[in-house]
C-alpha cells in the first residue's frame, strides 16, 4: 500500500551515522552487500565482478569529501569527511507515495521503508523521488532494491541477540554507526543525537528523514598547524633519510623521546 | 536525467493521440464534426492507435512489464497509477462514441456527451502524465509550474495538427481546426520558451554541504565541499540514470532546432495552408507541416529529460542542484 501509514506506531527505527568518527573504510558497504547477497532476500546482483564493466546493485555507499580547503575555508588545508549514504527511512517518504503498484511501503510498527519484490515492476519512479539515491534497480532482478534496515536480522530469533543489529552497524570498526529507536528519548541513539546535534540531510526537501547524521566536531586547532605535528622542520638535522622506511623510522624515534 | 526512448515515445505519441480525441470532442460539441465514415474510422484509428502504441512502448522500460497491470492499484497516492487508470478509462467513452460516429452516423445528444467524456478523460490522462514529473521535488526543472500546462499544450497542438491534416486528406477541410493548429502551436512554443528561460534563471537551495548534513553544523566557513575519493570505481544505477547531462552548448543548439522545426516551420506551413485557395495545396502544406512538428516535439521531449538535474548528483560532484 503506497499511502503512508495512517496509524503509525511510536517507534521509529533508524541509524545514526557519525561523520566525525567514520574513517571511510567501506566495511559497512561490504557487509551490507554480503548480507543482502548471502542472507534471506533475493541476492543483490554482482555482474562482471573481477573485471572492467562491473554492474550490480548496492544499498550502501561511502563517499569522501574535502571541506574547508582554500581561501573560502580555513586556509590551505581542508578536512576530510567520509560520508556513508543509504536509505534514511523518511517519515514523509515520497518514494512510498509515488509507487504505482504498492510495492514500496512504510511499516506501521517501526517505520522501516521496504520494497515488496513480488509486486515491484521496476519502473524506477521511487529512485527518481529519492534525493539521497537510496534506491537502485537490480539489473538481474528487474526490481528496485534499498536498505532494509536489516529487518531480517533485527527481529531474527535464530541469531544471537548481540547480532540483532544491521550488518553495517556490526561491521563498523570505528563505532561510527548506531542503531535504535529514534523516537524513544531514552534510547542510546536519541541521546547521541541530542548530545552531538544530529542533523537531517537536505531538510529543505521536506522528507523528514529518520536517520540522523552527527556532524564532524570543530577542531581545537586548524589542521596542519605546526604545534600539532611535533618538531618544526628546522630541527630535523639528524634525519637519516628523506624518504621511505628510514624517514618513518626517523619520525618514530623522534616521537619516542 | 537519462532520456529513455520508451518514455519519450510514450509521452509524445500518446499525448498526440489524446490531443486528437480532445479536438474530436470539441468538434462534436460545437456540431462541426465531419460525418463521413472514412473520416470517423481513420481519425479514431489514428488517435487510439497512437495512444495504444505509446502505452505499450512505455512498458518496455519496466523491469517486469508482465506485472504492469499492478500499476493501476495505487491511484490513491501515485500519479503514475492515476495516469494508468485514466488512460484505460479513456477507451470506454471513446469506443462508445466511435460506435455512434462510425456505425450510427450520430454525434449529437448522448454521443456528444460521450465525446465530452472522451475528451475530458484524454486531457485528464495527459494531466496525470505531467503531474508525475511535476510532483517530484527532487528535480527542480520538473517541479516548475509550467511543466503540466506544457504537457497539455503539446498534446493539444500535435493533436489538432494531426487531426486537421487527416481530415483534409480525407476531403474535410475545417478552417477553425487549421486555425486551432496554428495558434496552439504558437502558444505552446511561446510557453516552452518561457519555461526554458525560467529553468535557466532558477536558483535552488540545495548544495553539497546541505546534502551531507553540514549546512548548519556550526563549523564556521567550511567553504567548498569537494569530492575527494569516489564511492565506487564504476558507474552505478544512480549515476547512469540521474547523471546524464547534455552540455549547455549542445542544449542551446537543440533548443533552437526544436523551436524552429517544431514551431516556426509548421506554423508557417499551416498559415500557408489556411491562406491557400486550392484544397489540394492546403492539404499538401498541412501534410508537410506534420513531420517537422513531430520531430520538433521529440527533440523537445528529449531535452526535457536531458536538461533535468537530480538532487542526488550533489553527492557525485555537482555543487548545486
Amino acid at each position: 500500500m503506497t499511502s503512508l501509514p495512517e496509524n503509525p506506531s511510536e517507534r521509529r527505527l533508524g541509524l545514526v551515522i557519525d561523520l566525525d568518527t567514520c574513517v571511510g573504510c567501506h566495511a559497512c558497504v561490504v557487509s551490507c552487500k554480503e548480507w543482502n547477497t548471502g542472507g534471506y532476500p533475493a541476492p543483490l546482483s554482482d555482474l562482471n565482478p573481477y573485471g572492467a564493466g562491473q554492474t550490480g546493485a548496492w544499498l550502501n555507499r561511502v563517499h569522501s569529501y574535502e571541506i574547508g580547503a582554500g581561501e573560502t575555508g580555513w586556509g590551505e588545508a581542508g578536512r576530510t569527511v567520509h560520508f556513508p549514504r543509504s536509505c534514511l527511512h523518511c517519515e514523509n517518504a515520497a518514494c512510498v507515495t509515488v509507487c504505482p503498484t504498492g510495492a514500496s511501503y512504510k511499516r506501521e510498527e517501526d517505520g522501516i521503508v521496504l520494497v515488496d519484490e513480488a509486486l515491484c515492476i521496476g519502473c524506477g519512479l521511487c529512485a527518481w523521488a529519492c534525493p539521497y539515491g537510496a534506491r537502485e534497480l537490480d539489473p538481474v532482478g528487474g526490481v528496485m532494491k534499498k536498505c532494509t534496515l536489516c529487518i531480517d536480522r533485527i527481529y531474527n530469533e535464530n541469531i544471537a541477540e548481540s547480532e540483532r543489529q544491521p550488518a553495517c552497524v556490526r561491521a563498523c570498526p570505528a563505532t561510527a554507526r548506531h542503531f535504535g529507536d529514534l523516537a524513544d528519548p531514552q534510547s542510546d541513539v536519541a541521546q547521541l543525537v541530542a548530545a552531538r546535534g544530529g542533523v537531517d540531510l537536505m531538510p529543505e526537501m521536506g522528507y523528514e528523514p529518520t536517520n540522523k547524521y552527527l556532524p564532524p566536531r570543530a577542531l581545537s586547532a586548524p589542521p596542519d598547524a605546526p604545534a600539532a605535528r611535533g618538531a618544526a622542520p628546522a630541527d630535523r638535522r639528524d634525519e637519516m633519510s628523506a624518504d621511505g622506511f628510514w624517514a618513518w623510522l626517523d619520525r618514530v624515534l623522534d616521537d619516542a623521546d | 536525467m537519462k532520456p529513455a526512448a520508451s518514455v519519450i515515445l510514450f509521452t509524445v505519441l500518446s499525448g498526440a493521440g489524446y490531443g486528437i480525441l480532445a479536438v474530436i470532442a470539441l468538434a462534436a460539441l460545437i456540431g462541426d464534426l465531419p460525418g463521413e465514415t472514412a473520416v470517423a474510422v481513420w481519425s479514431l484509428l489514428v488517435a487510439l492507435g497512437l495512444v495504444t502504441v505509446g502505452l505499450l512502448s512505455s512498458t518496455f522500460h519496466l523491469g517486469h512489464p508482465e506485472r504492469a497491470w499492478r500499476a493501476l492499484s495505487q491511484w490513491r497516492s501515485s500519479w503514475l497509477s492515476r495516469e494508468g487508470c485514466a488512460s484505460l478509462a479513456t477507451y470506454l467513452p471513446a469506443g462508445l462514441f466511435g460506435i455512434g460516429w462510425v456505425l450510427l452516423d450520430r454525434t449529437d445528444g448522448v454521443y456528444a456527451f460521450l465525446a465530452v467524456l472522451t475528451g475530458s478523460a484524454a486531457m485528464t490522462t495527459v494531466y496525470c502524465t505531467g503531474m508525475i514529473y511535476g510532483s517530484l521535488v527532487t528535480i527542480p526543472q520538473w517541479r516548475q509550474p509550467l511543466v503540466v500546462p506544457l504537457y497539455l499544450a503539446f498534446a493539444l497542438a500535435t493533436g489538432s495538427l494531426i487531426c486537421s491534416t487527416l481530415f483534409a486528406m480525407l476531403g474535410a477541410w475545417i478552417p477553425w481546426l487549421a486555425w486551432l493548429s496554428a495558434l496552439s502551436l504558437l502558444g505552446t512554443w511561446a510557453l516552452k520558451r518561457a519555461y526554458w528561460h525560467a529553468i535557466d534563471s532558477a536558483q535552488t537551495g540545495s548544495t553539497t554541504a546541505t546534502a551531507i548534513g553540514l549546512g548548519a553544523a556550526g563549523l564556521g566557513a567550511i567553504g567548498l565541499v569537494r569530492p575527494l575519493d569516489p564511492p565506487h570505481s564504476e558507474e552505478n544505477f544512480i549515476m547512469k540514470e540521474m547523471g546524464f547531462r547534455v552540455a549547455r552548448k549542445h542544449g542551446r543548439k537543440l533548443r533552437r532546432l526544436a523551436l524552429h522545426l517544431g514551431g516556426t516551420l509548421p506554423i508557417l506551413l499551416v498559415v500557408g495552408a489556411i491562406a491557400s485557395p486550392a484544397a489540394l495545396a492546403s492539404t499538401i502544406l498541412l501534410a508537410l507541416a506534420l513531420p517537422p512538428a513531430l520531430l520538433g516535439v521529440f527533440v523537445e521531449r528529449w531535452l526535457f529529460f536531458a536538461e533535468a538535474t537530480h538532487k542526488v548528483m550533489l553527492y557525485y560532484g555537482r555543487q548545486t542542484a
